[in-house]
């Protein structure tokens, strides 16, 4: 996702019109002159015309954008919600709403000027704070020679912020309290969430310089997540009776609306993150459909072969391991690599959430670390192989594998180190300002009641 | 007057809701309880942690009954219900002392 802005129209009207007359002066003044070259005026002529986004593009992105949301609400909401235990399902829930709400809010403010402002760094941008520079005729560049409006690529950012800081909520539900959640998710996407964005993403950015692929988001979203949730965790605790109370879903038919939700919300993930409705969308697309099958018959495989039955809940985080998996890969593996990407994830990330989280002891309670923290690290480090063009990837083979292999593994590690050190002093930054955790009594008696006076199920 | 108690498998209550019917029970109360008695109870595995429940869930049957009729219920109640495998569940009869009826403060067996 390029985000090179091409164009920040004049401020008022009368600018605008001056501006886009002089566009087609220069326009057509190149044609004219540099008729001999033609591959520089077509350039050159592009560049012009570039200003005018293509509706079509447009509208698929507006329409990822909300696919994107409802991967948020109801899908994560959903997903985690069903399984928390019946007494924490409201706060589960309205803690990945508030968390999300707060995070589009700061984006407007600050966020996206921190993440693709129009100065910037190897590690932070600036100066694009309030949306100033945006406007209705502003865009933001595509992977071609193309560009969306600026706005839709503004909203469509803002939803991934939203999105991973609702991922982190999982490893804490069930104690963690709503004011530190609100406040965590302000500073959390401020030094953690923007900067590793602006790294992988922006021009510009200390990992997008280096090569690294992340087509959707598997360091910046998923390790992101899976690592902040696991510091978190840690810091806040392990739940009252953990791992001694039995703590079972409450309802994973829940689980597995939220699951079908989040999959199809993940098309405007994956294939929105191309920024056009092209081919290459399209092979997100397909990849979006076959590593998650395969995600989840190789989580309910394992299942078999650990001698238990092959359950729900290992299909659901199948599907996610295999949906997490794909997303830096999306656009850049064939539809087989992307199968082998999303059965090896599947595979590492059962072994991370049923023997390694019992031997270590954390209360990752929804395995956060264990599925998007594993299988992301997984599906980053395995991009860096199926993106070759010998193995059915769309990679033009002009990188060596061995050399692409270390720009990726460079890309993880400094994603698991910014967060993992970003998480920590946010966390006690939290703590010293509103407490991380709800007292014993309201642990014990439910979130839903203790924190938000309300209860899911009145039967 | 006979209070009866029947726990059964839940798959059965239509069974001998229909049968106690049939011979001329009026009314139940019915409720969906957990419990634990010979049967042994399940493993349940969620994500790798593992959870034995003792408690099984069961359906629990209340009949108020003439003396009369109190022991045809219980017959009917141990033939309809039984699969002849642990977990069938049990029957329990309690003397009555009184039953009013709520909308005409009849009392007795009038009231049943």
């Amino acid at each position: 996702m390029i985000r090179k802005l091409i164009c920040g129209a004049g401020a008022t009207g009368a600018a605008l019109f001056t501006a886009t007359a002089a566009w087609a002066a220069e326009a057509v003044e190149t044609v004219t002159e540099s008729a001999g070259t033609p591959i520089a005026a077509a350039t050159e002529v592009v560049e012009a015309a570039a200003a005018v986004p293509n509706p079509g593009n447009n509208a698929w992105m507006m329409t990822s954008t909300i696919l994107v949301l409802m991967m948020i609400l109801p899908g994560l909401a959903l997903f985690y919600g069903g399984l928390t235990r019946s007494k924490n399902m409201l706060s589960t829930m309205t803690q990945i709403g508030g968390a999300a709400a707060l995070a589009m809010l700061i984006w407007v403010m600050w966020g996206y000027s921190t993440a693709f402002g129009p100065e910037g760094n190897a590690f932070f941008a600036w100066g694009n704070l309030f949306l100033s520079a945006v406007t209705p005729d502003s865009t933001a560049a595509t992977f071609s020679d193309e560009v969306i409006s600026e706005y839709v690529f503004v909203s469509f950012q803002m939803t991934f912020a939203a999105i991973t800081v609702a991922l982190v909520l999982g490893s804490t539900v069930e104690r963690l309290k709503f004011s530190a959640v609100m406040l965590f998710t302000a500073i959390w996407l401020t030094i953690v969430y923007f900067p590793i964005a602006h790294m992988v993403w922006a021009g510009g950015g200390f990992l997008f310089e280096m090569g690294a692929l992340d087509f959707a988001g598997g360091t910046v979203v998923h390790i992101n997540a899976g690592v902040s949730a696991l510091v978190l965790a840690m810091i806040l605790g392990k739940r009252v009776g953990y791992p001694h109370e039995p703590m079972p879903p409450h309802s994973l038919t829940l689980t597995m609306v939220g699951t079908g939700l989040l999959w199809v919300g993940w098309f405007g993930f994956n294939a929105g993150s191309e920024l056009e409705a092209d081919g290459i969308a399209g092979l997100a697309m397909i990849n979006t459909f076959v590593a998650t099958a395969a995600g989840a018959l190789a989580w309910m495989l394992m299942e078999r072969l650990s001698g238990h039955r092959g359950s729900a809940l290992g299909f659901c985080s199948g599907v996610i391991a295999g949906l997490v998996a794909v997303t830096p890969a999306a656009g850049n593996s064939g539809p087989f690599g992307a199968i082998v990407l999303g059965i090896l994830a599947s595979v590492i990330a059962y072994f991370a959430v049923a023997k390694l989280k019992p031997k270590l002891g954390y209360d990752d309670a929804l395995d956060v670390f264990g599925i998007h923290g594993v299988a992301g690290i997984v599906g980053a480090i395995g991009t860096g192989i199926v993106y070759q063009p010998g193995l059915g990837g769309p990679g033009d083979g002009s990188t060596p594998m061995g050399a692409q292999l270390v720009v990726q593994i460079t890309a993880v590690a400094v994603a698991i180190v910014w967060a993992a050190v970003g998480t920590a002093i946010v966390a006690f930054i939290v703590k010293a300002v509103t407490g991380l955790r709800v007292t014993q009594e309201v642990e014990r008696e439910g979130l839903d009641i203790g924190e938000h006076g309300e209860r899911a199920y009145n039967l | 007057m006979k209070f009866i108690i029947a726990i059964i498998k839940p798959f059965k209550l239509d069974e001998v809701r229909e049968a106690l019917g049939a011979i001329g029970v009026a009314g139940m109360t019915v409720s969906e309880v957990k419990g634990f008695g010979r049967q042994k109870g399940q493993t349940e595995i969620y994500r790798g942690a593992e959870y034995s429940t003792n408690m099984l869930p069961k359906v629990k049957l209340e009949i108020a009954a003439s003396d009369a009729l109190a022991p045809q219920v219980v017959e009917t109640i141990q033939q309809v219900a039984s699969t002849e495998s642990i977990g069938d569940g049990k029957i329990f009869v309690l003397d009555l002392v009184s039953t009013t009826r709520i909308r005409t403060g009849e009392s007795g067996d009038n009231a049943l």
